[in-house]
């Protein structure tokens, strides 16, 4: 059961110590009240962005990336996105056998895989339902635009986004998932 | 003398314009309306009140200004399209929101999820039960205008973002349930980093005791405000720890069980017999100290194995009706789940918890006065996602 | 004041003009920046303004500038005469207490025989100016802020005069000069070395008058006149501008009038012991001594309206009428009774 205080008014006095040692905590932030400098900007959990910026953490969902030699144009991703923002035109090609005397091969051709990040919910799925690994999550985050119509990343600017894919890190002790690789482009 | 019109019509507006301000304040009450922009409350809600000078008359909430109608965009979502959607609802502990309806998913498919998984599940919904409680713990100071409060609470939950964000991949909407388990398994150091976090949590739990709680200003504010008695509570159908605090040791981690880790450690549930606002804060504040206990216990001893229980790759729940309610931070959510056999549901009811909550608003606030008005919907806390849907 | 060099009535008015718009802004801008901006980021452990000037001290100087050239908006249904007026009457009364303070042994811009009647009795103006805001804005949310401030501050006008006259009974005139003087030549038991600031036997005075200013400067803990989440601004919530500004720096620079009264009466104004008593350049250095102790001052106003949750309408009235005033009448018997005693 809650303790109700014996003295009224000593609540208050010590909240007005948590404030005043909070400030003193800010302000000198390596030994307290004794160093005659302050710096509280060492000592503030503010991030100055700009001038400074933190670290995401490498499973954070930031842009999508698309490694283009593995899409095969199934679709797939598009279908399953709740927000129907990627966009995928392909037309299909006729490649030479891999045997002399064979039938020529029809291969997809991607010709357009466009995402619209002002859609995008970042859910994943289209990452994860990916059966090519095509789609991989990157964590960078600076890519707003004064327009709107930026932001719709084209082919190119998506195979950009694959330099910045972080690789996948391993699992905790007792898991028996398996360390992926991030195909890298040759 | 004889008047010029102009100089009549003058003399009648005059007297109008003070007859409408004399109307106002002297007759049966005037008609303010709190929201649905309003410093005060958490989102789009309209109260309108009618006063009595400061005295309430009467105090009728206006729900829906945030109406997303999820229920309608189920019937025409697949399950993992629908886990993104529902994060959204009570978007502070968003993870409690996949969980229920998962585990509907789940019951419909006959499959339980691996033990590996249902303990990181647990661990994951008690981070979003923390990561949401913590916000309130701050928010009650402001409504009562201790400014801060708050910013230690922000400042303290970014550490369990932080570490839901480092699993996950989002801080606020994580999108890791799937049916027949998680997306994905811990990253290595994450268990360390967590139990470091609860200590924290732990540290802001003394330190808001010692800011707010043991402060006279807010226990003079808050005791015997908003008295709720057990009935009442059960009557009207609130849930969570607006129920506890009235006394009534109810909760649904323990009474009814799901297949999650509850079972597995040794936690409390608290209660506290006064019903007003003062005990709903401190029961709120004794369950993120709990959450914090499990959170450690359970990362003491997870289950290895496998992440993911055997599902087909495209997901078909089999025809059949579930329900599943869990003991979400705001109360009890539940799903209701119709499915016919498709890649997604044909109806689902979402019970959210806020919306009972806030059904007591007109009998509670009868009478008092305006700045209680303020601390009572801030004690009973509801997140207008999850009022309107 | 007397001056080195002769000036004309026109030249002097001109000056008393720009000193006496330094006096009130000096301690107004300084508490901006050391207690909104800097002291209650540090608090809240975070920094504060930091981009516009080193460190955000140029912050004041942008919301100035951002704030005079936005639209001047009267609601429809206000009463234009008095929404106008309003914000004037409430900083007006500000400059209107700077001129009983002291700042040095010659620099003063009166020096009035009554000057603490008469800077109690004008601080007090402002009540009209917020009611006159409250009920002519046209708001619901600002008629309850009026009339809770109108409420709130005439309570508090009691234990703050009461209060002070503890120490104009134990300086023995009203004179806040003199009582400046009392303090630097007074004694504890006999021991000189720092004169008798009336913090020391009057501690229960000071006290009464500290929580009496904080209520009528409708700060946290007693800011249900304003109170944010309630009223969004009470009776400040149709002003926008140049008016709001006025309202804003009018609250800051109402502070350090009550701050200044209280360090002339408690603290011993501009005197700090060691220093002469009438020398050329205590009227340079008085003023600064005395811009340090309304720092000090204002520091515990604003370091108080920091931490505190605020206190309802009717629990802040109780603590006045039942608190409050039998302690300050406590602190007069007590005072006339050492009066004659000793």
């Amino acid at each position: 059961m809650p303790q109700v205080p014996k003295v009224k008014g000593v609540g208050l006095v010590k909240g007005l110590g948590v404030t005043m040692g909070e400030v003193i905590r800010t302000m000198f932030p390596k030994r307290g009240a004794l160093t005659p400098i302050p710096s509280p900007t060492r000592g503030a959990v503010t991030v100055q962005y700009p001038h400074e910026k933190e670290d995401p953490a490498p499973r954070a969902r930031g842009v999508i990336a698309l490694l283009e030699e593995n899409c095969t144009v199934c679709m797939l991703c598009a279908r399953s996105c709740p927000d129907w923002c990627i966009y995928i035109e392909g037309h299909k090609e006729k490649a030479p056998p891999r045997r002399p005397g064979g039938k020529p091969r029809t291969v997809s051709a991607l010709d357009r895989f466009d995402i619209d990040y002002a859609l995008c919910m970042y859910c994943g799925i289209c990452v994860e339902v990916c059966p090519f690994e095509a789609l991989f999550w990157s964590p960078e985050y600076e890519y707003s635009e004064p327009k709107i119509a930026d932001l719709l990343h084209d082919k190119s600017r998506l195979s950009e986004w694959m330099e910045t894919v972080p690789d996948f890190e391993p699992y905790e002790a007792g898991s028996d998932a398996k360390v992926k690789k991030v195909p890298r482009p040759s | 003398m004889t008047v010029t019109e102009a100089q009549q019509r003058a003399y009648v507006a005059g007297q109008a314009a003070d007859a409408r301000v004399n109307l106002e304040i002297e007759s049966e009450g005037m008609t303010l309306n709190l929201g649905p922009q309003h410093p005060a409350t958490h989102g789009t809600l309209r109260i309108v009140a009618k006063l009595d000078g400061e005295q309430v008359v009467s105090c009728e909430p206006v729900m829906g200004y945030m109406h997303r109608g999820y229920e309608k965009l189920t019937e025409v979502r697949t399950y993992p399209q629908i886990t993104t959607l529902i994060n959204r609802i009570d978007w502070l502990g968003s993870f409690t929101n996949e969980v229920p309806f998962i585990l509907a998913a789940e019951q419909l498919m006959e499959i339980e999820a691996p033990p590996r998984a249902q303990w990181i599940r647990t661990i994951l919904f008690e981070l979003g039960r923390i990561a949401n409680i913590i916000l309130f713990l701050g928010d009650m100071g402001v409504q009562l205008g201790a400014l801060t409060p708050v910013f230690y609470a922000f400042r303290d939950r970014e550490y369990v973002l932080n570490q839901i964000e480092a699993v996950t991949g989002g801080r606020f909407h994580p999108n890791f349930d799937r049916i027949g388990g998680l997306k994905d398994d811990l990253p290595k150091g994450w268990i360390d980093d967590t139990k470091a976090v609860m200590n924290k949590v732990r540290d802001f739990c003394d330190l808001l005791e010692e800011l707010l709680l043991g402060n006279e200003i807010f226990e003079s504010r808050t005791r015997g405000i908003g008295v709720i008695p057990g009935e009442v509570a059960l009557g009207y159908g609130l849930t969570g720890a607006n129920l506890r605090a009235s006394g009534v040791d109810y909760d649904l981690r323990r009474d009814a069980p799901v297949p999650m880790a509850w079972n597995e450690v040794d936690w409390k549930v608290w209660t506290h017999p006064d019903g007003d606002s003062f005990a709903r804060y401190w029961v709120r504040l004794q369950e993120t100290r709990e959450a914090a206990k499990i959170v450690d216990q359970l990362c003491d001893d997870i289950p290895a194995g496998p992440i993911m229980a055997k599902v087909p790759r495209i997901i078909k729940v089999p025809a059949g009706e579930a329900w599943v309610a869990t003991e979400n931070p705001l109360g009890e959510m539940g799903y209701y789940i119709v499915s016919k056999g498709d890649l997604g549901p044909f109806r689902v009811k979402i019970k959210s918890a806020s919306f009972n909550n806030i059904s007591i608003v007109p009998w509670v606030t009868r009478g008092v006065y305006v700045p209680d008005v303020i601390t009572i919907l801030a004690s009973l806390y509801f997140i207008l996602g999850d009022i309107d849907r | 004041m007397t001056l080195a060099v002769e000036l004309a009535y026109w030249q002097q008015t001109i000056l008393r003009v720009v000193l006496v718009l330094a006096a009130v802004l000096l301690p107004a801008g300084t508490f901006v920046y050391l207690f909104l901006f800097k002291m209650i980021s540090f608090m809240q452990s975070r920094l504060g303004p930091m981009e516009t000037g080193p460190h955000g001290s140029l912050q004041l100087l942008a919301e100035v500038g951002k704030s005079l050239q936005k639209e001047d908006i009267v609601p429809e249904r206000a009463d234009r005469k008095l929404f106008k007026l309003a914000p004037y009457l409430v900083v007006g009364t500000v400059l209107l207490v700077y001129i009983a303070v002291p700042f040095g042994p010659d620099a003063y811009f009166s020096n009035l025989d009554g000057a603490v009647f008469y800077a109690l009795a004008v601080s007090s103006v402002s009540t009209i100016g917020v009611l006159i805001a409250g009920w002519a804005s046209a708001n619901k949310y600002a008629l309850l802020g009026g009339l809770r401030a109108a409420g709130q501050l005439i309570a508090y006008e009691l234990p703050l005069i009461l209060a002070v006259v503890g120490v104009v009974i134990q300086a023995g005139t009203l004179n806040l000069q003199q009582i400046v003087t009392a303090q630097a030549n007074g004694e504890i038991f006999g021991w000189g070395a720092i004169g008798n600031p009336f913090i020391l036997t009057q501690v229960i005075g000071f006290l009464v008058f500290v929580i009496a200013s904080q209520a009528e400067l409708t700060q946290t803990p007693f800011d249900m006149p304003i109170a944010e989440s309630e009223l969004v601004t009470g009776y400040i919530t149709e002003y926008t501008g140049l008016r709001f500004l006025l309202f804003f720096i009018g609250e800051f620079a109402a502070v350090g009038s009550l701050a200044a009264i209280a360090a002339t009466l408690f603290l011993g104004g501009w005197y700090f012991p060691g220093l002469s008593l009438d020398a050329g350049y205590m009227n340079v250095v008085g003023p600064l001594i005395l811009l340090a102790k309304i720092t000090i001052l204002g520091g515990i106003v604003f370091w108080v309206r920091f931490t505190y949750p605020r206190l309802r309408e009717d629990q802040l009235q109780r603590f006045a009428w039942t608190v409050l005033i039998p302690v300050s009448l406590f602190n007069i018997l007590v005072t006339m009774v050492l009066k004659v005693a000793f």
